[in-house]
């Protein structure tokens, strides 16, 4: 009961004391904290939405039956629906078709589901349209849509009203024929006749999958065999459990490296944590060992300074916890459950409040403040009691051969780990890395301290005779531990300012160049498909061509293809490219085989880097993919950069598409001017077709734009993380600074008593806190440096499968640097003025 | 649960459509042209045994009393219907919904008091469903009814719930209704069908109900009626009877009631065991409610105890049970009461048939 009362009492009087410093540990804290769990909220959220919109389309079906190739012969509907064992079959035409009104926006495509009630109302009961009363059969009718709730709002209509579809180069009106009351908040689909959507839109024949239901006494597994076994190698068979491993599959990577940054941002606080309470107990040392000589055992010591920090971890976990449900709210309220991935654009799903994930990042928050005062306490407690009472002793006696020896292992373990394989698709050892690297570097800074602040201060004593300087580098030279420890907080979020900026730089200027590459030409019209072919045929591509102005103009037919139906589908891309001079037309990496060296006897085909990690499609390898139904084999004639498709694309030549599958079509086509005419004069002779309702025309300055935009955009949340680490970052040196400070008001009133002036005494502080800042930001800045090579060589390539071009931000690092330093000495400055106010008498006495 | 509100979805969307197939003959612009039923047709056979698509709706509807292979009595329906739609007849896609394929099936079960029912719809396409032209052909999945050419019937209904394989066999002459098949249904000349049945089909084949199989034999009433208008504006509903009697003889009797409780169309046809009928025309037949039932489930009133009077004959009607309601209120708040019925003359039993009763919960828009 006595040592609760103490240990109480011993809690308050120490927070009272440095009730700021431990504002600024708990807000460092719970800022982490609250980062990493509305990160994580929002992502749960919108997966959980997106796989339950999933299911909602899917229904109550058993099995869904798919083709590869996307859609598939309809045939295989009467013969599913006769076949032994299936109760129901029901058939489904889905496509996206391009909303008339909305084309010239970014945002102009619809979801469309072609059903047959009859059979979709046993199965997908949340697919039925709700027709008007006395109106029963716009269910089936030939020219009736029903939106979701979703659709209706974005599409601002209402029943009875017309919506117009871009099919090809012609728009067909829609009736909207009713709602569909029980789709998901946030879905917008419609959905139609299935005969309907055929005919208009061109799929006669066609399906996209067959739903189905099996007879109550069915063994899945081995119904699913023998139905394989029937079926060509095309179709594949899958659960509503693997399309949502495949959605999940889809935006992880994404998810885990959000997670991850939002991590690295809480071990940040994890290093503020521990400065604050090794600077605190530094402060207390005789007091805290005069506990130990009244008898305070080890143990009970340990749990003192343990249970502050747990108090300090609970208290910032708890209102981390609060700030990030209240940030995710708040962000899909405001905005919407995409953080700029594009994976779950539009939905407006529901943030629920998980306990276990929760609690999980309640005790992430709880154990790095708990770790951090462990840190601290350890040396206290084993410390020699008679030579620690003397209060001159405060630097720490830490074994600094042992530290930099575990610095160096940490280091080294992690270079290791930047060569290891990614696991499971994700970049695990690369994260690995950056954290001992983290560790590395900081458990290092006592030794590089040292090193430094010596030989600094050898060689200014000989240029130098300014006290306040000589002073302020002896200090540092001669208590480095104290100083590293202060430049702790400093490193971690500097380096981790450093790695990002590196990395989005990079990032953006590669995307830049490729942009540069991706559209030489001066604009490009783009035709919302018909049915399982391009818009443009061939009447309209000799118009076009004809048009006065272009002296070029290149047409390409992009469609999806699924090459495994576990992953997402990837892009084909057909189009005319110049075989002996590829780089010409294509963003190529230097994996090229020499076009002089294909095989005659191949086709070439050209592949995105993900092409490489996902599928193997190594330069020089003879790959298959199916065109038109049939698989081909073509030779892997180069690798090339894709920023725009993470799940693949090839490229192949347009003559060869086009003899294989005897599609004519085209979807899209680039055009170049003449150098005598205008921009204007062009978009005004191509709005004058007579097709130019469905034609998407867009100047390639204007797509770079957009695509920067996009990629801005994505990386506002990575934006985010930058600021809450220089915020952590200045936390810290401000913290620490001020600990130190009153940690010296005996050192303060000594000099005082020397002679030095108040004046002096504080500028030596500033000097010393320029000179720990600088410091601290040079390593920062090698460590951020070393961490975003790992960001773009191992981190991104594993988890994205693209690479990119080192860039460094140099303006943009100086100006940070510079707002570091002047914020640090300030921060110095104003932490000494406090202690220096102190009588100097007193503090002097205090000294017995 | 999960299966009880599936069902219900099926429920809805079947009669909503059939619904629909009622209301399309007041729509006075449909973009289809079908053929009207005109006084100068001959039917021939076996050709009108088949479909006719270029009609609006057409039925094939058994109705008949069985006897199980336990001594028990059963009575029982199955319909097929081809009800044709608005949809663009120019849609090439073999998923145009140009024609509707619906089968109901019911049995009537005294000793659970109540109907057992199942439906079923599909679009007309892939030979999944169809009514075919030629011969009696209708199929919807493997629910069918089918005629061969030595005149005998096959029909199979199977689900979980119910399931009913019979067999049936003409043992008289048909029966063309109305002026050589030309049947009348109200006061318009345009409101026409044109109409044959089958009394005295010999019925044999398996019922599975309750998961018994019963062995069941007994007679059935084929109507087989296509048209593309049917009733007045008036009509407020129809009372309907076929009765098998012991003797040999057959007799149907219907009469359309207007909203106003007026009798707006009436017609029956007596045919003697020895081949002689007789035709009774709207004043000659009266339908005269003896005892009225009110149903637990929709509280509607039937008059499910008649007499009918054809000129100076009088027959007496007595359900099998009372509650042969029909209840799909649910979906499209229409309800009917359709059930077997004995036939009196003089206090004796003197045959079985079946009675059908449609507007009483709510005016029958048809």
């Amino acid at each position: 009961m006595k040592i609760l009362q103490l240990s109480g009492w011993l809690l308050l009087a120490e927070w009272r004391t440095r009730f700021g410093q431990i504002i600024v540990a708990i807000t460092a804290i719970a800022m982490g904290v609250a980062l990493g769990f509305s990160i994580h909220l929002i992502n749960s959220a919108a997966l959980n939405e997106f796989s339950a919109a999933n299911k909602s389309l899917a229904g109550q079906s058993d099995l869904q039956v798919y083709n590869k190739q996307g859609f598939f012969d309809e045939m295989l509907y009467p013969k599913l629906a006769q076949y032994e064992g299936i109760k129901q079959a029901n058939p489904v035409l889905e496509f996206t078709a391009v909303v008339s009104d909305k084309f010239h926006s970014k945002d102009h495509k619809l979801k469309i589901l072609g059903i047959d009630v009859f059979r979709a109302a046993s199965i997908s009961p949340d697919l039925l349209g709700v027709p008007a009363e006395g109106k029963a059969m716009d269910s089936f009718a030939d020219d009736t849509i029903f939106l979701s709730p979703a659709a209706m709002e974005w599409l601002q209509l209402e029943q009875d009203d017309t919506l117009f579809l871009n099919v090809g180069l012609e728009a067909i009106p829609l009736r909207v024929a009713g709602g569909l009351t029980r789709a998901r908040a946030g879905q917008r689909i419609g959905v139609m006749d299935i005969g309907a959507a055929q005919w208009r839109f061109h799929y006669l024949g066609l399906l996209s999958r067959i739903e189905l239901k099996l007879e109550s006494n069915a063994q899945y597994e081995a119904f699913k065999d023998r139905l394989s076994k029937e079926l060509d190698d095309n179709f594949y068979i899958s659960e509503i459990a693997d399309q949502e491993k495949r959605l999940s599959k889809m935006s992880r990577a994404y998810r885990v490296n959000l997670n991850m940054l939002a991590l690295v941002a809480l071990f940040t606080g994890s290093f503020l944590v521990f400065s604050t309470q090794v600077l605190s107990i530094i402060r207390r040392r005789s007091q805290l060992v005069f506990l130990r000589v009244m008898g305070f055992t080890r143990q009970q010591l340990l749990l003192q300074i343990i249970t502050e920090g747990i108090v300090l971890g609970m208290i910032g976990a708890i209102s981390g916890l609060a700030i990030g449900y209240g940030c995710a709210v708040l962000v899909i309220q405001l905005l919407d459950a995409d953080l700029g991935s594009n994976f779950f654009y539009g939905l407006k799903p529901t943030i629920y409040f998980n306990l276990w994930d929760a609690s999980l990042f309640f005790m992430i928050g709880l154990s790095v403040a708990v770790l951090g005062a462990f840190l601290a306490a350890k040396e206290i407690v084993n410390a020699n009691q008679a030579s620690a009472l003397k209060s001159s002793h405060q630097d720490i006696a830490m074994n600094r051969a042992q530290w930099s020896w575990r610095a160096l292992f940490c280091l080294s373990l992690g270079l290791l780990m930047t060569v290891l394989p990614p696991v499971f698709e994700l970049p695990i050892f690369g994260y690995m890395a950056i954290a001992l690297l983290l560790i590395g570097g900081i458990a290092l800074m006592p030794w590089l301290a040292l090193l430094v602040f010596s030989s600094l201060q050898n060689s200014v004593a000989r240029l130098s005779k300014n006290p306040i300087i000589l002073m302020a580098l002896a200090r540092q030279a001669n208590a480095s531990n104290q100083a590293s420890i202060a430049l702790s907080g400093v490193l971690a979020s500097f380096g981790l300012i450093v790695a990002m900026a590196i990395m989005v730089l990079s990032f953006r200027e590669s995307v830049d160049q490729w942009l540069d590459h991706v559209l030489p030409a001066d604009l490009y019209i783009s035709v919302a498909d018909s049915g399982i072919q391009g818009g443009l045929r061939d009447d309209e591509q000799k118009i076009i061509n004809q048009l006065p102005g272009f002296i070029r103009s290149d047409f390409f037919r992009v469609q999806p293809l699924t090459l495994d139906p576990n992953r997402p589908e990837i892009t084909l891309i057909a189009r005319p490219i110049d075989t002996l001079n590829p780089e010409s037309t294509l963003p190529l990496t230097h994996d090229v085989i020499d076009p002089y060296q294909l095989p005659k006897d191949s086709m070439p085909l050209w592949v995105s880097e993900a092409m490489v990690d996902l599928y193997g499609f190594a330069v020089g390898k003879k790959v298959k993919i199916p065109i038109d139904g049939i698989w081909r084999e073509f030779f892997v004639a180069g690798v090339w950069r894709d920023y725009g498709r993470q799940f693949g694309a090839v490229q192949m030549q347009l003559s060869d598409y086009q003899a294989l599958s005897n599609d004519l079509s085209f979807n899209t086509a680039a055009l170049w001017l003449d150098t005598q005419t205008a921009m204007s004069e062009a978009y005004t002779s191509l709005q004058q077709l007579p097709f130019s309702d469905a034609l998407e025309i867009k100047q390639s300055q204007r797509i770079r734009k957009t695509s920067l935009d996009i990629f801005d955009r994505s990386f506002a949340v990575t934006y985010a993380l930058e600021i809450v680490a220089i915020i952590i970052g200045l936390l810290g040196v401000a913290a620490s600074f001020s600990a130190q400070a009153l940690a010296r008001a005996k050192e303060f009133g000594m000099l005082r008593h020397i002679g030095v002036t108040r004046k002096q005494i504080l500028s030596m502080l500033a000097v010393e806190g320029f000179f720990m800042t600088t410091l601290g930001i040079i390593l920062g800045f090698v460590l951020g440096w070393c961490i975003s090579l790992i960001l773009i060589f191992v981190v991104n390539p594993q988890s994205f499968h693209w690479t990119m071009e080192l860039y460094m931000p140099w303006n943009w690092l100086m100006l940070i640097s510079g707002i570091m330093l002047v914020s640090a000495s300030f921060a110095a400055l104003l932490a000494g003025r406090k202690t220096v106010s102190v009588d100097v008498i007193r503090s002097v006495r205090e000294d017995w | 649960m999960r299966y009880l509100y599936n069902k219900r979805t099926i429920l809805i969307v079947v009669l909503m459509i059939f619904c629909t197939a009622i209301v399309w003959a007041q729509q006075s612009e449909t973009k289809r042209q079908y053929t009207s039923v005109t006084p100068n047709y001959t039917l021939t056979f076996p050709k009108d045994f088949g479909a006719h698509p270029d009609f609006r709706i057409e039925w094939w509807y058994v109705t008949g009393w069985l006897e199980t292979n336990e001594q028990k009595t059963l009575g029982f329906q199955i319909t097929f219907f081809r009800s044709a739609t608005s949809h663009d007849q120019e849609n090439p896609s073999q998923f145009a919904p140009k024609h509707l394929i619906i089968a109901h099936a019911a049995i009537s079960d005294p000793s659970i008091g109540k109907i057992i029912y199942e439906e079923k719809s599909a679009r007309a396409g892939f030979d999944l469903a169809y009514a075919k032209e030629g011969d009696t052909h209708v199929k919807l999945d493997n629910w069918y009814f089918v005629r061969n050419e030595t005149g005998n019937y096959q029909t199979k209904i199977s689900t979980e719930r119910l399931s009913l394989q019979l067999s049936l066999n003409p043992t008289q002459e048909m029966m063309l209704q109305g002026k050589n098949g030309f049947s009348r249904k109200g006061p318009n000349i345009e409101q026409a069908s044109y109409y044959y049945s089958q009394p005295h089909l010999k019925v044999t084949g398996t019922i599975k109900h309750q998961n018994k199989t019963l062995t069941v034999s007994g007679h059935a009433w084929l109507d087989h009626e296509w048209s593309s208008e049917l009733l007045d504006a008036r009509a407020d509903g129809w009372d309907w009877v076929s009765m098998n009697l012991f003797d040999g003889s057959a007799l149907v009797a219907f009469q359309i009631r207007g909203k106003d409780g007026t009798k707006l169309w009436a017609y029956a046809q007596q045919r003697n065991m020895n081949g002689k009928t007789r035709f009774f025309d709207t004043e000659q037949v009266d339908f005269m409610p003896v005892r009225t039932w009110q149903s637990p489930h929709t509280n509607a009133w039937y008059p499910v105890e008649m007499r009918i009077r054809t000129s100076e004959l009088e027959w007496q009607l007595i359900p099998l049970f009372d509650d042969q309601e029909l209840d799909s209120r649910s979906s499209t708040g229409a309800a009917y009461w359709e059930g077997a019925v004995s036939i009196l003359k003089n206090q004796q039993i003197i045959g079985q048939g079946y009675l059908e009763l449609t507007g009483y919960e709510k005016s029958l828009d048809l």
